[in-house]
């Protein structure tokens, strides 16, 4: 399993491919739906809106669920705490990408 | 084997109490967490201070730690005692995906180990754990698809079930414009499942390295293109660099320092593709010789021109 392949894999960008459903995100980041449910309901994470019963989520989800997870575990944060940081982190994302194309 | 001060680490005396090792690590962690921090050594150091807390914030852990003394002096090598962990009872370590150092496995790894390999499992049975990755590419690879041998530390549980961290040396086929933060999923490359079941799937996590010419910004790509002042002033049509090649572009009549001309749809192909953005910055050209001297004096005869008129002088 760690020797090189010599075909090339080949996967689809998960971002613009992926539509996961609540027990897709739970599995994906080890966690229990519940969890995932309060990430729903303090804005941490949005639901796609489509007209389907159940809940659905891009895979960008993903990369902001498992992000909260680790805010959550390693700085002992709670989920109003999360959320806050999270955006906070993104406005800084943004105003440092937006400082280094004006430099 | 490297003696690890764990109290030097969190920065605290050894006759801390908990709540200064727990308020040394709240703030050590925020400054060196790798979602937060832009140090360079930030993954490396939270570890390390992840590891620290982990011995010392457990009475036990911390008991038996406390035994080894100071350490061995500088440049000496440290071997645990013979008698090492005898009549202390450790509670585990947290079900982290992190590797602790050699240290830190000699001392407390193994019972850590069968503690948290039983939180893990039984989740979802038969169902193999994602692994997640992080890779640096080079700003081609999304520009022009194309296979990269990547090479990532994958944990893997080996023979006498520690788990190890191996190198996995993958080619992989990048999708033509991915941006990035964006994720490539290999199904079916993550760990497998003790038995029966399916494997996990492997998350390989995009960034870009810095490219000699171009500015990332998302989807979208910025050059500073350097002109003369007088096909700023004049217009001119001038070759450009773009990541599908060199175009002649038009630099309209006008033009100033900071103008920024969009190419529509050449940046990053993705969907739907960014723009190109050429930045101007005016290039001046040395007063070298007599002849360039002359002109120059001959400018600023002709024209009337106050630079600082902004700043009211």
């Amino acid at each position: 399993m760690s020797s090189s392949n010599d075909q090339a894999l080949s996967g689809a960008i998960f971002e613009e491919s992926a539509l996961l459903t609540i027990k897709d995100l739970s599995r994906m980041c080890a966690v229990d739906e519940r969890h995932i449910v309060e990430y729903v309901e303090e804005g941490v994470l949005s639901v796609v809106e489509i007209n389907a019963a159940e809940w659905h989520f891009t895979g960008a989800a993903l990369r902001r669920a498992r992000r909260a997870l680790r805010l959550e575990r390693d700085l002992e944060i709670n989920l109003a705490g999360v959320a806050l940081a999270l955006e906070l982190m993104e406005e800084v994302e943004r105003l440092r990408r937006e400082l280094e194309a004006r430099r | 084997m490297e003696f690890k001060d764990y109290y030097k680490v969190m920065g605290v005396a050894r006759d801390a109490t908990e709540a200064q090792i727990k308020q040394a690590y709240r703030k050590l962690a925020r400054k060196y967490h790798p979602d937060v921090s832009k140090e360079k050594d930030a993954e490396a150091r939270f570890k390390e201070v992840g590891e620290a807390y982990e011995v010392l914030k457990s009475p036990e852990k911390r008991a038996a730690y406390d035994q080894l003394g100071q350490g061995p002096r500088p440049g000496e090598d440290f071997r645990p005692p013979p008698d090492w962990g005898a009549g202390f009872e450790f509670s585990g370590a947290g079900a982290r995906d992190s590797d602790y150092s050699d240290f830190f496995e000699a001392l407390f790894g193994a019972r850590a180990r069968a503690e948290s390999s039983n939180r893990r499992g039984g989740f979802h049975p038969g169902q193999g754990v994602d692994h997640h990755a992080k890779v640096l590419l080079d700003l081609d690879a999304t520009l022009h698809g194309g296979t990269r041998q990547l090479s990532l530390r994958v944990p893997e549980i080996d023979a006498e079930g520690r788990l190890v961290s191996k190198e996995r040396v993958l080619n992989v086929q990048v999708p033509k414009g991915i941006l990035a933060g964006q994720h490539i999923r290999l199904a079916g490359q993550g760990a497998r499942p003790p038995g029966e079941g399916t494997p996990g799937d492997l998350f390989i996590e995009v960034e870009f390295q810095p490219h000699s010419l171009y500015r990332i910004d998302g989807r979208d790509l910025y050059l500073d293109l350097p002109v003369a002042p007088w096909e700023a002033a004049l217009g001119a049509t001038v070759k450009t660099p773009t990541p599908t090649g060199t175009v002649d572009l038009k630099i309209p009549q006008g033009s100033h320092a900071g103008t920024k001309l969009r190419l529509k749809g050449r940046g990053i192909p993705a969907s739907p593709p960014g723009d190109f953005y050429v930045v101007l910055q005016i290039a001046l050209p040395a007063a070298g010789d007599d002849k360039a001297k002359a002109a120059y004096a001959a400018m600023a005869a002709a024209v009337p021109f106050n630079p600082r008129a902004s700043l009211g002088v």
